[in-house]
């Protein structure tokens, strides 16, 4: 098909060995400065930034609820497009990426849905209310889950990437909602804190740590990732020579 | 430093139950995305080098 104006790096990824020697030279760099970074913004954020003179110390649970609800649609996205790949160019390490990112995605959403109702607790005095981005980002956990359990659902690997490639495309629309849904809609979620075009509504001394946050869970949760994908490649290859080499070495 | 003592720390302005929940929330997800899939891939290589080892076959 496009062979022609796709990279070779783009094909070379499809080779689960490939993906394998790769992701295994990645670990040790992410462990140890994905491990640093949320050291660094966690104790940051703890302990030096400064609290908020309207929330109090509450507001430090930002450090973690920020960064998971960013992550959880990111690798929803990330999710989508493997998944996409997978179905366009029939590559199987694709549909491998998105079967790993699947339930650690779920994992973050739920963790962004928890630190989001407990801050939301002492700020708005419930720990839940039915505005536009919070309802949003709980269909994107369903998104999640249904993912999971169609992929689960269906024995041949093969169908259950094409099935479960085409319902996290069908949910990719939820994502630009939960985006534009403090703008569109009357809600009490509070707008967005960094846009592209304006300087942050936040203090340096409190949006740092945040920022650094952020990195950090990208880096721990990649990491996740990365694991998780190695044992589907070492399952999904058992027949391979070059897994049977690597585990009778 | 936002605290003066290691107490007021802990009690965070009063919010001490809602700050230390949600990164004990955050430490267990995080725990529990590294933890399980090294765990698992232990047990999977293991189970498929024993089956490489007795018949030749993985599957």
């Amino acid at each position: 098909m496009a062979s022609k104006w796709l990279p070779r790096w783009f094909f070379q990824l499809a080779s689960p060995r490939w993906c394998y020697d790769f992701t295994g030279k990645l670990i040790p760099w992410f462990a140890v400065v994905g491990g640093l970074l949320l050291a660094v913004g966690i104790v940051w954020g703890l302990l030096f930034a400064p609290s908020d003179y309207q929330q109090g110390n509450s507001f430090r649970i930002i450090y973690l609820h920020v960064p998971a609800a960013i992550l959880a649609q990111s690798l929803y996205m990330l999710m989508a497009i493997a998944g996409a790949i997978g179905l366009i160019w029939k590559m199987k390490v694709a549909d491998m990426v998105a079967k790993s990112v699947a339930p650690i995605g779920a994992a973050i959403a739920i963790l962004a849905l928890a630190t989001g109702a407990i801050w939301g607790k002492p700020t708005w005095g419930s720990w839940w209310v039915w505005d536009a981005r919070l309802t949003s980002m709980l269909v994107l956990l369903f998104l999640y889950l249904g993912v999971i359990a169609l992929n689960s659902a269906i024995e041949n690997e093969k169908t259950a990437a094409q099935s479960t490639s085409v319902l996290s495309l069908v949910g990719l629309v939820n994502i630009p909602i939960i985006k534009y849904s403090v703008e569109w809609w009357n809600t009490l979620h509070q707008p967005a804190t960094f846009t592209l075009t304006e300087k942050p509504a936040m203090p340096a001394e409190m949006w740092m740590p945040l920022l650094v946050m952020v990195i950090a869970t990208y880096i721990v949760f990649g990491l996740a990732i990365i694991l998780r994908l190695r044992n589907e490649i070492l399952v999904r290859e058992r027949r391979s020579s070059w897994v049977k080499a690597l585990l009778t070495r | 430093m936002a605290f003066a003592t290691f107490s007021e720390f802990l009690n965070m302005g009063g919010h001490g139950l809602y700050v230390w929940l949600s990164y004990g929330l955050g430490f267990l997800t995080i725990a529990l995305c590294l933890y399980v899939p090294i765990i698992q891939g232990r047990a999977s290589r293991k189970t498929l080098r024993r089956r490489i080892m007795r018949d030749g076959d993985p599957s």
